[in-house]
């Protein structure tokens, strides 16, 4: 059987058909969840969408991480259930406490758009374990408020910790150590700023590379249910 | 508003329709609203009986020239009377967006609009609001919005207020369609100093649905119930639409800031999710967005499409501001708002769905079996009117015109040798290229489309710097559409009649390169004021020759929008008829691209060449030269173009079509945006190397073809009579290399690069 994946929508989620369509064509089936909704539905892995949730106001993910879908996602984190936080869905995850630190306003102060060259870090995520450390790939980058920010202590222990997960090749925003994405301490779940929902074919993507996102989790749940 | 305030408001004395007709003398600020004393005496024929101040603030915003287009409108009828005979057109002029048939149950529907006036006075607004606003448009066709585009104009670049207004404007189209998740797929931004006190934001929306889906602006069935829906009504944008864009600045500089309307794309997002599904479930029998006139314009075009009366209660419609009186909620253009009109059986899902949204909904009125249209404030009666007299019967001027006096002399001034000296060297030829390279409008738009989100939704194909935006409509079979939007203003100020059909020529050409059929065209006509017979002039023309035009290519023009008194004291804007083109993709896998061209590839120029620089980029640029006669406009060779690269697009890698800044130009792109070089020789063209590189003629197109298929290209371009010459091959080295009669120019990438990327930072800085 198909592992199955949550996708939830939040008002203002802009992302989230891009995200169920990767989740489709990494091997998985998507299943959409809905934000007011308490009831993971069973499901074996979450995506937190891109977007604007609530219009962004107050703070990015700010009011979404008081959902409360949000409420059953962060217990079940905690259980170890993968998520895989893209964009403002990194924003929501950072406001969950579920991932250490915050992201701010871009130094340039400009939304930014671009195809944005990042480094796998971290190979041994449920996200990225179809990826090799080190490799470069080039995924869409696409925010207002995407320059990830933590103490100095929190910035050393990721790195020590081997929980920077994929790092910019020229920083669109100015990101601290040039952080695109990080892991929390049981590497399940995933912050990531750049979007690999949108690049999963040439077509209409740079690249296709986004897609290993979505085959690495499906590998590591088959992984899980072998084990 | 609790109803203890609407009391207040009742008490302070409301002008009814019974207080109207007993008091016909009472003084009325018709004036004050924009109305003319021959239109304010039409209204108290049509009532017999002196207006209401309701429903005076109601015909005087509906009559003004943005809602009623009075000045227009006698010249825009021949869209009509020349439309072209299609099967393609499914709902034409008239509705809030025409709709064309894109085939396998596919429909399309497309408009660009104007929000030019308010953009100079509130940039970030009014751009933002500018796409809200179209958008509103789209979804009320049915359709499910897909793509946004924009064509902006600026003053000079080097005006110390140009970068106020561009930073602005960009922020606001690109804050208001990122939040609301449409992608930006192209556009263009144009700096011209006759711009300077009349920006121009011109958005563009590209929305589809199955053909079952389409629906119209009416209020049919007694006893169906009007639902207001959206956004609460507050006090911006109040008299917007009369004061605003019928008015010309004047020199003392804009003090009209409340009048601009203030953006929620958020609210927009959830509209556009609750009204869809509102669709799905087959639950609206007509529906109509709150744009300009807001619920004025709403109420009135429902109403007279319908086959009855309506009967709205305004003091049920949800207030952010519980002093707005009447008149000031039924004027309001508060954005993001919607009207449906709904059977009674249906009302609880509707409303059930709202709420699922959060989004505020309330039955305001209901289908009457009467004729008229009543707006009731608690139970006083303050407007009656027959609602085709608000919506469509307004005023029709036969606005004086005549050809400017001065038009002569700018055509005989045409940019020679002696007026304009020519690049002799080749050392020359490369300083002019660097410098059209590095100018304002031919600069790397980097800087603003990296402000646009281009990949939401998953299915944008091409989008800025591509000649047209590509979106995939069906992810099955791939079907979808490509979208160009294009102006020349200055061939428009040279002769409009040719500025027209030269823009609608470039769209064209831009839809055909990527290897779509054009099947129809949206407009947006911006010009000065009509009141000014040379300016009216400049209009009929420019209408007259667009629809010329488009009969011959036969792709009808299925909506779009007139903006007029764009102009400072007594400078107009350059007629700038901003023209939108939609072509239909069988298989968007199998577009054309300006990337995809492989080493050794020989690059082809296909078209005539003949000697036109007048306003031209290298003139423009070089020279500061605008005089004498513009391209000469051929559709026939424009429609052959479009046949031979469609029907070849198996074998052209890449294809870039040629306009501003001529063959130099669209070399120097491929260099600057691919990671090959150009090799060419122009020995062999039929024109001397200076006029083969800076020359604006149209139908043109350089396309690259492996070398064993040049043979099967080119003798499809002759039996399409189009003349064609092996110009050299895709390089290795990425640099542009030009064997010319002059010498040879040779201009590395990084040379073309420095200049090109760095010029829009610069001005922006």
């Amino acid at each position: 059987m198909s592992a199955r994946i949550g996708v939830i929508t939040f008002p203002g989620s802009l992302d989230d058909s891009d995200a169920a369509r990767a989740v489709t064509a990494g091997g998985a089936d998507a299943v959409r969840l809905w934000h007011a909704d308490t009831d993971l539905q069973g499901v074996d892995a979450v995506v937190l969408p891109g977007g604007f949730s609530y219009g962004d106001y107050l703070r990015c993910g700010a009011i979404a991480r008081f959902a409360p879908m949000m409420g059953a996602v962060i217990d079940a984190a905690r259980d170890g259930l993968p998520v895989l936080g893209i964009c403002n869905g990194f924003q929501i995850l950072c406001e969950s406490g579920l991932l250490p630190g915050a992201l701010i306003r871009n130094n340039h102060l400009h939304f930014i758009c671009r195809d944005q060259k990042v480094r796998i870090a971290a190979d041994d995520t449920a996200w990225t374990a179809d990826f090799a450390a080190g490799q470069e790939i080039v995924i869409p980058v696409k925010n207002g408020e995407g320059g990830y920010v933590a103490d100095e202590r929190t910035l050393d222990m990721l790195q020590a910790e081997n929980r920077i997960v994929a790092r910019y090749v020229g920083n669109p925003n100015g990101s601290l150590r040039d952080i695109a994405g990080i892991t929390n301490e049981s590497r399940t779940v995933v912050g990531i700023m750049p979007h690999p929902e949108h690049a999963i074919d040439p077509l209409t993507g740079p690249t296709a590379d986004g897609l290993v996102f979505f085959t690495s989790i499906v590998t590591t749940l088959a992984a899980r249910v072998g084990a | 508003m609790s109803s203890t305030d609407n009391a207040a408001v009742t008490q302070r004395g409301v002008d009814t329709v019974e207080r109207a007709a007993a008091s016909p003398d009472v003084q009325q600020p018709w004036a004050e609203l924009g109305l003319k004393a021959d239109e304010y005496q039409r209204i108290r024929d049509i009532l017999d009986r002196r207006p209401t101040s309701a429903e005076l603030a109601m015909y005087s915003v509906m009559w003004s020239e943005h809602c009623s287009y009075k000045s227009s409108k006698v010249h825009l009828r021949q869209f009509g009377a020349k439309q072209p005979v299609t099967d393609a057109l499914l709902v034409g002029i008239g509705e809030n967006a025409g709709v064309v048939d894109i085939g396998d149950g596919w429909a399309v529907t497309f408009k660009v609009e104007s929000h030019n006036h308010p953009s100079f006075i509130e940039p970030y607004q009014g751009a933002a609001t500018g796409v809200g606003g179209i958008v509103r448009d789209i979804l009320a066709m049915g359709a499910r919005p897909l793509a946004v585009m924009d064509s902006l104009r600026f003053g000079a670049p080097e005006h110390p207020d140009t970068s106020r207004i561009v930073g602005g404007v960009v922020a606001g189209v690109g804050g208001y369609g990122n939040c609301l998740g449409l992608p930006n797929i192209g556009g263009e931004a144009v700096f011209d100093s006759c711009y300077q006190g009349n920006p121009l934001v011109n958005a563009l929306c590209v929305g589809a649905m199955r053909h079952e889906d389409i629906h119209l602006a009416k209020a049919s069935g007694v006893g169906n119930l009007v639902v207001l829906y959206g956004a609460r009504t507050g006090g911006d944008g109040i008299g917007g639409v009369s004061v605003l864009a019928s008015e010309t600045f004047d020199a003392t500089g804009p003090a009209k800031r409340p009048a601009v309307q203030v953006g929620d794309p958020f609210m927009e997002k959830l509209l556009i999710e609750c009204t869809l599904q509102m669709f799905k479930e087959h639950l609206v029998e007509g529906i109509q967005d709150l744009g300009g006139a807001g619920l004025s314009c709403a109420t009135s075009e429902l109403a007279s499409n319908g086959d009855g009366g309506m009967r709205v209660h305004l003091e049920k419609v949800p207030l952010r501001d519980a002093t707005l009186s009447p008149e000031e909620i039924i004027m309001s253009e508060s954005q993001e708002r919607m009207m449906a009109v709904v059977h009674p059986d249906n009302i609880d899902r509707v409303m059930q769905i709202c709420a699922h949204w959060d989004v505020t909904a309330t039955v305001v009125g209901e289908v009457t079996d009467g004729s008229n249209l009543q707006v009731f404030w608690h139970d006083e009666l303050i407007v009656d009117v027959p609602p085709r007299t608000v919506a469509h019967d307004g005023p029709v001027y036969e606005r004086p015109y005549h050809r400017p006096a001065w038009l002569d002399a700018r055509q005989a001034d045409e940019p020679t040798a002696q007026r304009c000296p020519r690049p002799t060297s080749a050392a020359e030829f490369s300083e002019h290229i660097l410098r059209l390279m590095s100018s304002a409008n031919l600069c790397d738009r980097e800087w603003l489309t990296s402000q646009y989100d281009r990949y939401v939704l998953g299915n944008t194909v091409a989008a800025m710097p591509h000649d047209s935006g590509v979106v995939r409509i069906d992810e099955a079979s791939g079907r979808g559409i490509a979208v160009s939007l294009d102006c020349n203003g200055r061939f428009g100020a040279l002769d409009p009649y040719a500025g027209a059909q030269l823009a609608l020529s470039e769209a064209y050409r831009n839809v055909a390169v990527s290897g779509a059929t054009p099947l129809a065209v949206t407009d947006c006509l911006n010009f000065g004021s009509p009141e000014d017979p040379e300016v009216m002039w400049q209009f009929a023309e420019a209408v007259r020759g667009l629809a010329d035009a488009c009969l011959t290519l036969g792709t009808p023009v299925t909506g779009g929008n007139v903006s007029l008194y764009n102009q400072t004291a007594q400078t107009a804007i350059h007629p700038t008829p901003v023209v939108g083109v939609l072509g239909v993709i069988d298989d968007v896998r199998s577009r054309i691209t300006m990337h995809g061209a492989r080493y050794g590839d020989s690059i082809l120029l296909i078209g005539r060449t003949r000697e036109e620089f007048a306003g031209g980029e290298w003139a423009h640029v070089l020279h500061g030269h605008l005089g004498g006669t513009a391209p000469v406009v051929d559709l026939a060779a424009e429609m052959a173009l479009a046949k031979v690269v469609r029907e070849h697009s198996p074998l052209i890698t890449s294809a870039h079509d040629l306009s501003d800044g001529g063959l130099a130009v669209a070399l120097a792109e491929l260099v600057l945006r691919n990671d090959y070089g150009v090799s060419v020789s122009l020995s062999d063209t039929e024109a001397d190397g200076f006029t083969m590189l800076f020359s604006e003629s149209v139908a043109r197109a350089v396309v690259t073809v492996a070398a064993q298929d040049v043979d099967a290209v080119r003798a499809a371009c002759e039996l399409a009579g189009l003349p064609s010459a092996l110009l050299g091959v895709v390089s290795e080295e990425r640099s542009l290399v030009i064997d010319t009669d002059a010498g040879r120019i040779a201009i590395s990438r990084e040379e073309l690069a420095a200049g090109w990327s760095s010029a829009l930072p610069a001005i922006m800085a």
